[in-house]
This record gives C-alpha cells, structure tokens and sequence, in this order.
C-alpha cells in the first residue's frame, strides 16, 4: 500500500439533475457536472492536469478543456467495457495521482440517453469495428439487439441452475425504488413499488425481464475529483481515500454480451477482482458497510454478489430475500436507489453516492459508514474515510 | 420474404457468413494446432499462426440458455425470434435462434441441429431446431 500522504483520494462530487429531457448539450451536461465537482472540492478548473471518461462517452477532451479553461492536460485516456468502465475510471485515476503523473485528476459521464438516443433500443448505426461493438456481428441478425436481451442471454444458465424467479429478481427492484423513494435526487423520488407492480410490469426480455427489472435511461452528467491525499488536506471536503481499485479484463470473456467462457454460473471476473483488492489492501468487499454495485438489470446484481464474495454461489437470491441489503442490514445496496432508482448515468452516479455515504452526507445516509465498495463488474474499488 | 438483418461482415468474419449462403457451417481452425475458435480471429490465440482454415462442424449441440426480445420488439422480425445460446458438440458456442419450438416447450439443455435461414439482402446465417439425441 501507498505512503497514506501518497494516497489518492476523491475530493469532489458533482452533478446535474438526472432527467428525460436535458434540453441541453451533451457537452454542456459535462462541463456542468465537472464545474459543480470542481467547486465541491475547491478546487480551480484550470488547474486540472489529467481526465478520462468511457469510450462510449460523445464529449471531446478538447471541448471539455475549452469549455472549463483548463490550461494543461497530462494524461488521458477513454476505457472500454460500457458502463463496466464505471469503476474502472477510479482505478486510472488513482494510478495517474499516486504516479505523480497528475495532481487534479477529473472523470466525467454525460449523456442524453432518453432524450437524443435510446440506450436501451437496437442502435442501427455503430460500425461492428468500432470499440466494445464486434460482437453485435454475432447477435444482431438473431433479434438480440438490446443491452438486455444480452444480458438475459448470458444470465440465463445461472438463474436457471438456481431456480431463480422472478420475484426473486423483482425483490431487488422493489429494495432499490424503495432507497429511491426517500432520495431527492433520485428520478423515482417518493414512488416506491410493490412486487406485485415488478410482476405486473411488462415484458421487456422472455422469460427473465420485466420492465421493472431493468435500469433507467436518463439524462445527466456526473464528475469527480481526485487527487492525493498530501493536496486533499488542503480542500473544502472530507476526502474519500481511495483504498483500493482493481480491474480484470480475462481472456476470451466480453461484457454484458460474455457468452463465451466459463461456465456461465460463477463470475470470475469478479472473483478475480475480489482476490486482487484483498491482495492489495486486505480488505473484502463483504466488509465494507455500504454496496454501490451496477444495477444495470437485476440478474446482475445476483452474479455480482457471488463473485465479489458477499455471498456463496447460488446464494444470492436468499442474500437478498433474507434483508442483508436493506439500509440497516449488512451491507445496503446502493442508498441512492442506484441506476433503477436515481438515474442510469452509466454507473457513475453510484460512485458519488459512495463519496457521500462516506462524507456522511446522504440522503439515505448508514450509519458508522468507515468503507463502501464500489463495483462495476470488471472493476471493484474500496473507498473510505 | 425474410426481413431478417443481413449479417455484418467483417475482412476476418466474412468466411464464416460465405459458408452459410453455400449451406455449410463452419468454425475458424488454427492450421498449425487443430483449435477451433469462434467468434473468428485473425490470429491463432494458442500459437500466433496466421495459417487459418475451416473446419465443417456437426451441426449438432445443445441448448445453454434462450431469450424472446419483446420490447422493443426485434428489428428484421414480424415477431421476437427466440435467441439462442448454443453450445456445440465441438466445444464452441454460439448466438443463433431456435425455431420450430413453442416457448413452454424449451428445455435448458435440449439437443439442436443447425439449419439456415435467409436474411432480407439474400444472404444466410445458421439456426437451430429441435433434435433426438445423438
Ligand atoms: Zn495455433
């Protein structure tokens, strides 16, 4: 572990609002909600020195640059994966900062995935030699043409072997609508749902999905700050140390459409995430206090709760039923109501809600909050006070 | 007529999409260690050969998991196909559809056969169907 002078740490937080309709520019969502992180931690945007997004984001460094000021950029870089590059976005900041590559080291997501494009409908436009798109080749003449058909698909044999139902699924909507409900920001505030609205919603992918099932699309920007924690002791925030940040790409295995390796059951990508973060900072993420995993549909979450170790394989669903993931369970899942109930800005707005479980400063805040763990599949992150 | 997307081609994919409109069903083999591999590659994972050929497969496999895309419906298609994850009696897998079978009678795990289907340009991609066992 890093000298704990050396240590990266998030400082910064921001936001817009998490909408349908942003009626404004994608490029502006993002240079809002860095604005908004930079003034959280105090810090003057012309100082940033070092910036990634997600290869899938539309904005340009070089707009970014023009529209905040910054002076001189020394290191960038764009992260494959989809929403997977969530978390992996911390793991590069943290390297940059404690390289002494870059002091102020920002990340942002901004899309307006409701109102100018569907993320969640077939895209007829992206070229099959464009990054994390080949394997459209192999799906799109079949009819599976949506992140969520994908995801069912390569879900299929776990949820099968275990019997999982579809109330099994639904008790994870109704957790993360019932966080939303007491979250301002969320986009779901105050509309909680019952299971029987999870069952009654309709089909979105036979014979795993219902509408209720699957994440938002929205619009919104989210950014952070980070930088090291000799320079954090400076700032307006109680700093977020980043702990540890671990990847793991492994050979033969894609995303959300990773049907190709392994036995379809257990997550080694995952499990291979979870050994590297005990490796590297002796903490597991079943002992951390809160959960911010990416709730991009509910299988998902299942998957991930056995291969970051919370849980046995095939133990999940009852992890769930039996109340450990509730606010004052063992570990919360996602405060915030996570991507089905705050908003789905890629994952990145569950990374702020870490920060602020942190900070103590929440909406749904846990109590005695020392860690959280932040989680995106291929990517896990210990943060904490 | 078949509304059916045509298959994206790519230099190092086109093979595979070629042999379907003969009829044939093929994988990627490394001419050097006899590995078959899909989706294909332009270089073999095991050995760095270029030496590429292909191999004719049984057809036959099984069933690993399946999905009826609803909403929103499936582009190319009157209704949702089911897609299919097939696991071939050769060790490779697949995304393909599975015809002739009513959903409640889909069985994780089933025996399948390829079979063709044509696509809106003309072209075809392999489907599966219901099999005995082998
Ligand atoms: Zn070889």
């Amino acid at each position: 572990m890093v000298d704990s002078l050396k240590q990266a740490a998030i400082v910064g937080i921001g936001q817009t609002e998490f909408s349908k309709n942003s009626g404004r520019s994608e490029q502006q969502l993002a240079a809002e909600a860095i604005l908004a992180a930079c003034q959280d931690a105090g810090i003057d945007p012309a100082d940033i020195d070092g910036m990634t997004t997600f290869g899938l984001d539309n904005s340009d460094e070089i707009d970014v640059m023009r529209s905040l000021g910054c002076r001189d950029i020394n290191y960038t870089t764009r992260l494959p994966q989809g929403g997977a590059a969530s978390v992996t976005t911390i793991v590069h900041a943290k390297n940059a900062v404690e390289s002494g590559m870059c002091d102020t080291f920002v990340i942002w997501r901004a899309m307006n995935e409701r109102s100018q494009y569907r993320f969640g409908q077939p895209a007829m436009s992206i070229s099959p030699d464009a990054h994390s798109s080949t394997f459209l080749e192999w799906c799109f003449p079949f009819g599976a043409q949506t992140p969520a058909a994908w995801e069912a698909l390569s879900c299929g044999p776990y949820l099968d072997k275990f019997g999982v139902t579809s109330e099994d699924l639904g008790r994870i909507a109704v957790l993360m609508r019932k966080h939303a409900a007491t979250n301002p920001d969320a986009w779901f505030y105050e509309k909680p749902i019952t299971l029987e609205d999870h069952q009654a919603s309709r089909w979105i992918i036979e014979p795993w999905l219902h509408l209720l099932d699957c994440c938002q699309e929205s619009d919104g920007g989210v950014a952070l700050v980070v930088t090291r924690m000799d320079k954090a002791r400076d700032l307006k925030q109680k700093p977020a140390r980043i702990i540890g940040a671990e990847y793991s790409m492994l050979f033969n295995h894609e995303i959300i459409s990773d049907f190709y390796e392994g036995d379809l059951i257990s997550h080694d990508i995952a499990e291979r995430v979870t050994e590297k973060l005990i490796a590297s900072c002796d903490i597991a993420p079943k002992d951390t206090n809160v959960a911010m995993i990416y709730d991009n549909f509910t299988p998902q979450i299942l998957r991930q709760l056995e291969g970051f170790g919370y849980c046995g394989i095939g133990e999940a669903k009852d992890y769930v039923k039996d109340g450990h993931m509730e606010l004052d369970g063992k570990s919360p899942l996602s405060p915030n109501g996570g991507l089905m109930g705050e908003g789905y800005i890629h994952g990145m707005n569950n990374i702020t809600e870490g920060v602020r479980q942190v900070r103590g400063t929440a909406a749904n805040q846990v109590k005695d909050v020392e860690t959280v763990f932040l989680a995106s599949g291929v990517a896990g992150a210990i943060i904490g006070e | 007529m078949s509304m059916r997307p045509d298959p994206i081609q790519r230099i190092d994919t086109a093979f595979f999409w070629e042999a379907c409109e003969r009829g044939e069903f093929v994988a990627q083999k490394c001419e050097k260690c006899d590995v078959l591999w899909h989706p294909p590659r332009p270089i073999c994972p095991t050995c760095h050969s270029t030496e590429k050929t292909t191999q004719k497969l049984s057809g036959k496999g099984r069933l690993l998991s399946w999905v009826k895309q609803v909403t929103p419906g499936a582009f190319g298609f009157p209704e949702p196909p089911v897609a299919a994850l097939i696991e071939l009696e050769e060790g490779i897998r697949l995304v393909s559809n599975l015809e002739g079978v009513e959903t409640d009678d889909i069985i994780i795990g089933m025996n399948v056969a390829v079979d063709f289907a044509e696509t809106s340009g003309g072209k075809a991609v392999p489907i599966f169907r219901a099999a005995e066992a082998s």
